[in-house]
């Protein structure tokens, strides 16, 4: 399983990378790509609009299913990746470099409670 | 446990994502369902379709001249076997309950006159043998049926699909060269038949299971790319074929599934269902749909609003050869193509395209 160590996780397969500046861009594990197949639609927040953690806030579909993408912490929108709604395959070559969008975390000590690479795969393993 | 067919393990080994189809472990894609949807419009791709199950029809016993399954089939299908006049003529029909009802749809074979097939599918196969077997103890206890679990069958689909074959099985092509479409002819072990489910030209061709994987490998080896039951999904979508347990079932008839042409209600002979569709008044029928709006993609089981009433989408998926979704609906029967329609995707009324199915054929774009 391709989970990069230097990220954190959610059990629902999101991604994390804290930011220098304190913000946090997210996006959606390659063993999630993966577990979809080719995607072909993606939507995504309103920059501006507060999420709370693990609300349902963009959607991934692929040709054969849709599914919701769950705001790992709880933040504001700041800045979404128009290039994966352009073109959602980018997604499936490299999960990891495409990003889907950038949190102003509300509390910032809570990306560092995310799983690490290890209990994302273990948690990855039992679903 | 999943059945598995002959060629389960070279699935495996190829690292196919696979599903559980009707109770049978089957590989849904071996990395890209979209490219392989595209090398089947484009070039040539194989499907393992050995889940599906042939079933022959054959006297009793050899001598017993007159009956072959001829008679019997005329008044099991919906479609008129009549049609069958060459030896190897296939016919696409709906077997029916006496209500109307689509118990299975399938092809029919006639090889000789004393020598039916059926091809039926994976999930209503037993249910399909039980109906079948009481209903030749009834009307034709004559005839045997034999399930033909000892054959593979594998679909090689595609604009270059005959061509490949040819390389692979040099000694089929005087045989199969001048097949028209829907026909079929034995060349050695093998059946060639110029049928599919991809609206592409290729042949289906059913062999002993235990030439399955040498024949498979090398048609790989022969540039013909391994597809998933994921592409076979979309590309009988797009060429406007129905599905069976989704785009139709026991709960709907033909009249209103699109399966009209697939039934022949102008010939005297009586068949199973037959009275009811006669008596039926179609206030239903199956429609295609392209989505207009952005916003997601058309699924199964979602809400259709319509000036003449509610509807709902029977299969919808992303169309990679159109480059947007598309859908088959059944919708009020007054809804005409070119009307516009609402689908509620996600709680979000998106604005539909009614067509007529197909949308793609041989590759091409019909709905534009």
């Amino acid at each position: 399983m391709n989970v990069p160590a230097d990220l954190k996780y959610t059990a629902s397969h999101e991604w994390v990378r804290s930011e220098t500046d304190g913000t946090i861009t997210t996006g959606i594990t390659d063993h999630a790509q993966q577990s979809l197949g080719d995607l072909v639609f993606i939507e995504l927040p309103q920059v501006g609009r507060s999420l709370k953690a693990g609300e349902a806030c963009a959607v991934v579909e692929s040709v054969k299913a849709a599914s919701d993408v769950y705001a790992p912490v709880a933040g504001v929108v700041l800045a979404v990746n128009d290039a994966v709604v352009a073109a959602p395959e980018k997604v499936n070559a490299d999960a990891y470099g495409n990003w889907l969008y950038r949190l102003k975390p509300a509390n910032p000590g809570d990306a560092a409670k995310l799983l690490d690479a290890a209990g994302y795969i273990a948690a990855a393993g039992e679903s | 446990m999943l059945k598995q067919t002959p060629l389960h393990a070279i699935h495996r080994a190829a690292g196919a994502r696979m599903v559980d189809f009707g109770g049978w472990d089957m590989p849904v894609h071996y990395g890209s369902q979209i490219d392989e949807h595209h090398a089947v419009r484009r070039g040539a791709g194989m499907f393992d379709v050995s889940h599906m199950l042939a079933v022959d029809i054959e006297p009793r016993e050899r001598a017993a001249s007159e009956s072959g399954g001829r008679d019997f089939l005329r008044g099991a299908l919906a479609n008129n076997v009549d049609k069958l006049t060459v030896p190897g003529k296939a016919l696409y029909s709906c077997l029916l309950r006496p209500d109307g009802g689509v118990l299975d749809d399938l092809i029919v074979y006639f090889l000789r006159e004393d020598w039916f097939r059926l091809v039926v599918n994976a999930g209503t196969a037993d249910k399909d043998l039980a109906w079948l077997g009481a209903l030749i103890a009834e009307r034709a206890p004559q005839l045997k049926l034999t399930p033909r679990r000892d054959l593979a069958m594998i679909a090689v689909q595609g604009p270059q699909a005959r061509d490949r074959v040819w390389a692979v099985l040099p000694a089929a092509r005087a045989a199969s060269e001048s097949l028209k479409p829907f026909n079929a002819v034995q060349a050695g072990e093998y059946l060639i038949a110029r049928t599919g489910y991809t609206g592409e030209d290729g042949f289906e061709i059913a062999l002993p299971a235990a030439l399955a994987a040498d024949f498979w490998q090398a048609l790989q080896a022969a540039g013909v790319k391994a597809c998933g039951l994921g592409a076979r999904d979309t590309l009988r979508l797009e060429a406007g074929m129905n599905l069976y347990g989704q785009d139709m079932d026991e709960a709907v008839n033909p009249l209103e599934s699109g399966l009209s042409w697939t039934v022949d209600l102008t010939s005297p002979r009586d068949f199973v269902g037959k009275a009811a569709l006669l008596a039926a008044h179609p206030s239903r029928q199956l429609a295609g749909l392209v989505l207009q709006d952005q916003g997601g993609i058309l699924r199964s089981h979602q809400q259709v609003t319509t000036a003449h009433g509610g509807g709902e989408v029977t299969s919808g998926s992303y169309s990679p050869t159109l480059s947007r979704s598309i859908a088959l609906a059944r919708l009020p029967a007054r809804v005409a193509p070119g009307d516009i329609v609402h689908v509620d995707v996600r709680r979000k009324p998106l604005a539909a395209r009614v067509v007529k199915p197909p949308f793609v054929r041989n590759g091409k774009s019909l709905i534009d």
